[in-house]
C-alpha cells in the first residue's frame, strides 16, 4: 500500500504535514468501519484506500464486515433501491429479516471502536447495542438519499436517529434529523491501480484483450450493471451518435456481492446491444482495476449517465484521467462537473447523445473540460481530502460544541 | 529599518467539517428566510468556501447565494448585486448577513417579479454550515526573513485562516497587523491591505506576499550596502 508521503507530489506537502497535525489529536482512538461487503463496490473501494492510511497517521483503524444470507443481501439490495427512490413494497418478514441479520451481527461481532462508523443501511440497526455499550457512533450514508422511497426512510430513521451523528455525500441527501448531518464527499487515490498512471502499452494491450481498436474514438461508460446507471439508455444515446460519427461503445462494470440484479440487468442490455460489432460490454471481476484504468485512459469521452448516484466516484477517475466526461445532474455528480468547464452535465437521452457528438468533433474544447476536471480533482476529491475530512468528524465528536473549535 | 523580536508570529491553520441543516429554499423567500435565521457558520459557508473549493473559478462566482441567484432563479440583477458585495469591508460575519437581507429586501421591493421566480425541482438552494477547527502548525517567525520562509512553506489553509478567518472571527493574528505592530513594517503592512483577497486564488495571494516580501529585503539589503 502507498505511504501518505507518496501523495506529496500530487497535493503538495504541505498539505501532508497538515494531515500530521490533526492526526496528532486522535493517536491511538479507534474506529471500527463495519459494511457489508469486502469487495466490489465504492464503499468497500473506499475503505481498502482508507484504512492503511488513517492507520499510518496513528489512528487505530479497523474494518469488520457484517454476514448476511442470500434473502438478506436481497432485502438490502431492495432497500437501497427504495432509499434511491424506487417504490418499494416490503412484507413483515423482509422486515425481521433484515432486523434479525443485524441482531445476529451485533452479538457476534466485537463491537470494540471508541468510534463505530457505520457504512450505509445493511448494517444500520447495529446500533441498537449503543444503548448498552455506549461509545460515539457514526452512520455514513453513501447512497442517494435525494427522494426515499417513505416506507423504509421512516423505517430506518428511526434507527439512523440513535447515532451520533450521520454523513451524507451531497447536499440533497439532507434531510430533516434530529441529529448532526455532516457532508463528506467520497474520493479517488491517484496511487491505486485504478488511478495511477500507465504505460501505452499497458492500455494498448488491455484494448487488444478485449479486441477494442485503438484507432477509432471510444465512448466509455464504467459502472456495475444496475438499471440506476441506465446502461440501455447509454446504448440508445451512442446508437444515435452514430449514425454521424464513426465510434465504439464500451461499458465496462464489475460486479458486487451484495448486488442479486445484475445479471437481469446485463441481459436487457445485450437485447438493446443486438449483436453491434461496435459495442463492448464487459462483465469484469473485482479485480480488474487495472483493466479499468486502461479503458478510462483509452477513451475518448467517458460517461455517467446514471438516473440516481450516490456520489459517481466514476466521474472523478475519469476527471483525473482529464478525460471529457457526460453525466447526469444526479447525486454528488454535480460537484464533480461543473456545466461547461469541467465537463457537460446532460438530463435526456437526446442531450447525451449531442454532447457525444459535441466532443468528438471539437476535440480542442473537450480537452479544455478534461484538464480543468483534472485540477478541480485534485483540489477536492483524492483522498488527502477525505483523510482531512474523517479526521475532523472524529474530532468533532471529541469536540462537540462551538461553531470554532481551537485544538 | 530594524527587525525586533517583540512578539513571534505563530502560523495557525484551519479547516472545516461541512454540515447539512436539512433546510433548502426554492425562491428568493425562502433563501431570504434561511439567511435571516440560520446560525452565522451558514453565513460564512455559504460567503466563503468558494474560494477553497472552487478556487479555479475565483474571480467568480463569489458567493453561493450570487451564484444561485444568478444562475439557478435567473434574476441577474440580483444575482450581480450579490456578487459585487465587497467581503473585504466588513469585519464581521453579522454585518455581511445583515448587508445581503439589505440588498435582497431593497431588491424584492424595487422588483416584485423576483419573488415569482422558483427554482427547478432537485436545483434548491440547499443551506449549509461550517465548523473551523484551528490548529498552531510548527512554523513560527521572529522577523521578515523567517516569515518568508514560513510564507512560502505553510499550506494555503494557513494563508486563508491569517487572511480571512482571524479578521472575520474577530481574532488579531492576520498578517498585516504582525507585520505592523511586531516589526514596525507599517508600509509593508499597508501593502499586503492594498490588495482585495476575495478576488484572488489562495496560491496567487501566497506569490503576492511573497514577492511583496522579497522586495522589502531586498531594499534592507540594498540600503545597508
Amino acid at each position: 500500500m502507498p505511504e501518505l508521503k507518496e501523495y506529496a507530489k500530487y497535493v503538495g506537502s504541505d498539505i501532508i504535514d497538515e494531515l500530521e497535525l490533526y492526526a496528532a489529536k486522535l493517536k491511538n482512538v479507534t474506529v471500527q468501519n463495519i459494511n457489508s461487503t469486502a469487495v466490489g463496490g465504492g464503499v468497500a473501494e473506499i475503505l481498502t484506500n482508507m484504512i492503511p492510511l488513517l492507520q499510518e497517521l496513528g489512528i487505530n483503524a479497523k474494518w469488520d464486515v457484517i454476514k448476511g444470507g442470500e434473502k438478506f443481501f436481497e432485502i438490502t439490495k431492495k432497500m437501497h433501491n427504495a432509499l434511491h427512490g424506487q417504490q418499494g413494497n416490503f412484507s413483515q418478514e423482509e422486515i425481521d429479516n433484515y432486523l434479525e441479520t443485524n441482531e445476529s451481527n451485533a452479538n457476534q461481532m466485537n463491537l470494540h471502536g471508541d468510534i463505530i462508523y457505520i457504512h450505509d443501511p445493511q448494517p444500520c440497526a447495529l446500533i441498537k447495542r449503543k444503548q448498552e455499550i455506549g461509545r460515539k457512533w457514526i452512520w455514513r450514508c453513501h447512497i442517494d438519499f435525494s427522494r426515499p422511497d417513505q416506507f423504509i426512510w421512516k423505517f430506518l430513521k428511526e434507527y439512523v436517529e440513535k447515532y451520533d451523528v450521520s454523513v451524507f455525500s451531497a447536499p440533497s441527501f439532507a434531510r430533516e434529523l434530529t441529529i448532526p448531518q455532516v457532508l463528506i464527499a467520497p474520493s479517488i487515490d491517484p496511487l491505486s491501480d485504478k488511478n495511477k498512471n500507465l504505460p501505452q502499452e499497458t492500455i494498448d494491450a488491455v484494448l487488444e484483450s478485449f479486441k477494442i481498436d485503438k484507432n477509432r474514438p471510444i465512448v466509455t461508460q464504467i459502472s456495475r450493471f444496475d438499471y440506476l446507471k441506465d446502461p440501455v439508455g447509454v446504448v440508445k444515446a451512442f446508437k444515435q451518435v452514430r449514425k454521424s460519427v464513426d465510434c465504439q461503445l464500451v461499458l465496462a462494470g464489475g460486479e458486487a456481492t451484495d448486488d442479486p440484479e445484475g445479471g437481469q440487468v446485463l441481459a436487457e442490455v445485450r437485447e438493446v446491444v443486438e449483436n453491434d460489432p461496435d459495442i463492448f460490454l464487459l462483465l469484469l471481476p473485482p479485480s480488474s482495476n487495472i483493466e479499468i484504468n486502461a479503458l478510462q485512459r483509452a477513451s475518448t469521452v467517458v460517461l455517467q449517465k446514471s438516473l440516481r448516484e450516490g456520489f459517481g466516484l466514476t466521474v472523478a477517475e475519469a476527471l483525473w484521467k482529464a478525460k471529457p466526461v457526460i453525466a447526469s445532474a444526479v447525486g454528488g455528480i454535480p460537484l464533480q462537473v461543473v456545466h461547461k468547464y469541467s465537463g457537460l452535465l446532460t438530463h435526456t437521452i437526446e442531450g447525451t447523445s449531442f454532447a457525444i457528438k459535441q466532443l468528438l468533433q471539437n476535440q480542442p474544447y473537450a480537452k479544455k473540460l478534461g484538464e480543468n476536471g483534472r485540477e478541480h480533482i485534485r483540489k477536492n476529491f483524492l483522498i488527502t481530502r477525505h483523510l482531512r475530512d474523517y479526521m475532523l468528524l472524529f474530532l468533532s465528536l471529541i469536540y462537540p460544541e462551538g461553531d470554532v473549535v481551537y485544538l | 529599518m530594524s527587525e525586533s523580536n517583540l512578539e513571534p508570529f505563530h502560523f495557525y491553520t484551519r479547516q472545516n467539517l461541512i454540515y447539512l441543516t436539512g433546510r433548502k429554499a426554492k425562491n428568493i423567500s425562502e433563501l431570504l428566510a434561511g439567511i435571516k435565521e440560520l446560525p452565522l457558520s451558514s453565513i460564512y459557508h455559504h460567503t466563503h468556501h468558494y474560494l477553497e473549493q472552487f478556487e479555479f473559478l475565483t474571480p467568480e462566482p463569489p458567493n453561493d447565494y450570487a451564484y444561485w441567484i444568478k444562475n439557478i432563479l435567473q434574476d441577474r440583477l440580483l444575482g450581480e448585486e450579490i456578487a459585487s458585495l465587497d467581503l473585504s469591508q466588513f469585519s464581521t460575519l453579522e454585518e455581511i448577513r445583515n448587508k445581503i437581507i439589505e440588498i435582497i429586501e431593497v431588491s424584492v421591493q424595487r422588483n416584485t417579479e423576483s419573488l415569482q421566480r422558483s427554482a427547478p425541482p432537485g436545483e434548491e438552494f440547499y443551506f449549509k454550515k461550517a465548523r473551523s477547527f484551528i490548529s498552531q502548525t510548527k512554523y513560527i517567525s521572529n522577523n521578515l526573513t523567517e516569515f518568508l520562509e514560513c510564507l512560502k512553506n505553510v499550506s494555503i489553509y494557513s494563508i486563508y485562516f491569517h487572511v480571512f478567518e482571524s479578521r472575520l472571527r474577530g481574532s488579531n493574528s492576520d498578517f498585516s497587523t504582525w507585520l505592523a505592530t511586531s516589526l514596525n513594517e507599517t508600509e509593508l503592512a499597508r501593502e499586503f491591505l492594498r490588495l482585495d483577497p476575495y478576488l484572488q486564488t489562495l496560491d496567487s495571494l501566497r506569490k503576492f506576499f511573497v514577492g511583496l516580501i522579497e522586495n522589502r529585503l531586498k531594499e534592507n539589503t540594498n540600503a545597508r550596502t
